[in-house]
């Protein structure tokens, strides 16, 4: 693969709801602060991605109303749903495919909408939707099912919401950083069982921007360069009945095709720092299995040994992840966000010490359907 | 955020999108839907590649990439795969929370069948058989299965 950048970064604070803020003036805000971070004008960008959804959103063609905010006139707009990994991912396809620079930009309200009945119009209107089924629910039943398969406890699930909402008091961006305690999270009202509301992500308002760059552009940016060496999705059934819910196959398989272009072998010795996306605690352990940081059914394990606490081996959320913030249509592109400052050492309290290569994962459809894995380094 | 801003509520726009649908639901879909309504019965397709017997039934085996012809039979009780008691609640719902949800393989399927269980939560444990209580009012869709009930 021909060599590419992420160049540019911005995010705007995560919160219940941006009460000064229309879509268009968040996706303008963190335009224009990611070519001030790049060093780039919106000359220099020749290709616009926005990660739009027309549900979420409101309307139809929902990337075309914030073209403007993004400096799309004159340019081609491609939009591309999902949770921004995905955006990306077209994104870098882009300028692979000979565009000399491509910003994405996503943008989510979820104080403007109904997350339920928004989610639930993603099954099938035919056999599922009647059931009312929705994101939270299905997730439900992926809990079950994966703690079911392996005896692992809610309090061990629990481990991963104290350690997120902890590490997100780092995070000027994160939405709720707290200090609770497993106790904390098992007293919470229960919502879908086995997940409480301290299992469970908060509604969010926000919006990110990513500028990725081939390297000429590159080399005349104003940061360091975070390169892409490797990057992969991958997906599986549409209906839930057809999936084994505990076994993240798709996840599996998009990391494999990752690690091999980015020549990681040992997954846990050659990777610093984790952003994975996990909106539910329980999808933190199964993704670090999905991804190969351990053996299945293992993955709570992994905080149980300090494996994944900042300063264990495999820090995993420094940012404090999805639970601490889920803009939806954002919260993936936040994730490779947080992995680029990592990777540029510029994140601050939450920084990773000497972290050199950096993973961020994303998923979109119900419990992890389709999954994006990115391996990002500051050594080209 | 100006600082003004803070001390007021700001000027909202409420909206809904009310869009009517009319959905197809297709050669396969119709047989199986009619099935539930004027038979109370669940009917499946099975691969005649990988032999996995799919319900609801579908026109084609996603994993083998080839149409699927053999219609299936499959019973109205199994076992739960996996569920979840839900404890809010929105318009689409088809019961007032508490109520589950719940994966449930039924006898003569490979892949898991979702629908709700309304009573015995409290009893409610993955590998419990459930039967399918149907209503008497049958129109042709998923809710002619009321709910799932254990045995
Ligand atoms: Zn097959």
């Amino acid at each position: 693969m021909d060599k590419a950048a992420i160049v540019g970064v911005a995010q705007i604070k995560y919160e219940r709801r941006k009460k000064d803020q229309i879509f268009a003036d968040m996706v303008f805000d963190v335009t224009r602060e990611a070519l001030d971070d790049a060093g780039l004008t919106i000359h220099d960008v020749d290709n616009v991605v926005t990660v739009s959804n027309d549900f979420f959103d409101g309307r139809t063609i929902s990337g075309m109303a914030v073209g403007d905010a993004c400096g799309g006139q004159d340019k081609n707009i491609s939009t591309v749903s999902g949770d921004g990994t995905f955006g990306a991912f077209y994104g870098l396809m882009r300028v692979l495919s000979g565009y000399k620079a491509t910003i994405v930009v996503a943008h989510y309200k979820g104080s403007e909408g109904d997350i339920n009945i928004t989610t639930n119009g993603m099954f099938d209107p035919v056999f599922h939707r009647h059931l009312g089924i929705d994101a939270v629910s299905s997730a439900a039943l992926q809990a079950n099912a994966y703690m079911t398969r392996y005896g692992i406890r809610e309090e061990d699930i629990a481990q991963v919401s104290v350690k997120n909402h902890g590490n997100a008091k780092n995070n000027p961006f994160a939405q709720l950083p707290m200090d609770i305690t497993v106790n904390d999270v098992m007293k919470s009202r229960k919502i879908a069982e086995p997940l409480k509301l301290l299992d469970c992500c908060p509604i969010s308002d926000g919006a990110a921007a990513v500028i990725i760059a081939g390297e000429d552009i590159a080399a005349k940016c104003r940061k360091k360069p975070v390169w892409v060496r490797g990057v992969a999705h991958c997906c599986e059934e549409y209906f839930l009945g057809d999936r084994d819910l505990s076994n993240p196959v798709a996840l599996r398989e998009a990391a494999t095709r990752a690690y091999a272009m980015a020549g990681i072998r040992n997954p846990i010795e050659d990777i610093d720092v984790a952003e994975v996306l996990e909106p539910f605690s329980y999808m933190e352990p199964l993704w670090l299995e999905g991804l190969g940081f351990c053996e299945p059914g293992a993955g709570c394990s992994l905080i149980t040994k300090g494996i994944t606490v900042m300063g264990g081996k495999l820090p995993v959320n420094p940012s404090g992840g999805a639970l601490s913030a889920n803009p939806v249509l954002v919260a993936g592109l936040a994730r490779l966000i947080e992995a680029a400052l990592q990777v540029r050492g510029e994140a601050g309290a939450r920084q990773v010490k000497n972290a050199d290569t950096a993973l961020a994962q994303g998923f979109n459809g119900p419990c992890g359907q389709s999954h994006c894995v990115w391996i990002i380094s500051g050594t080209k | 955020m100006t600082e003004w801003l803070k001390s007021v509520e700001p000027l909202t726009l409420k909206g809904q999108i009310a869009v009517p649908y009319t959905w197809w639901v297709g050669e396969t879909g119709g047989r199986f839907m009619a099935a539930l309504r004027d038979h109370r019965k669940i009917l499946g397709t099975k691969c005649s590649s990988c032999k996995t017997v799919y319900v609801p039934a579908r026109k084609s085996c996603g994993r083998c990439f080839i149409d699927m012809e053999e219609w299936v039979d499959i019973a109205d009780e199994g076992v739960i795969q996996a569920y979840t008691i839900v404890h809010y609640g929105h318009p689409v719902q088809p019961a007032k929370p508490p109520f589950a949800y719940a994966l449930i393989r039924l006898d003569g399927a490979d892949v898991g069948f979702l629908h709700v269980i309304k009573k015995d939560l409290d009893r409610i444990k993955n590998g419990l058989r459930v039967k399918a209580k149907f209503r008497a009012e049958r129109t042709g869709t998923i809710l002619d299965i009321d709910s799932f009930e254990l045995m």
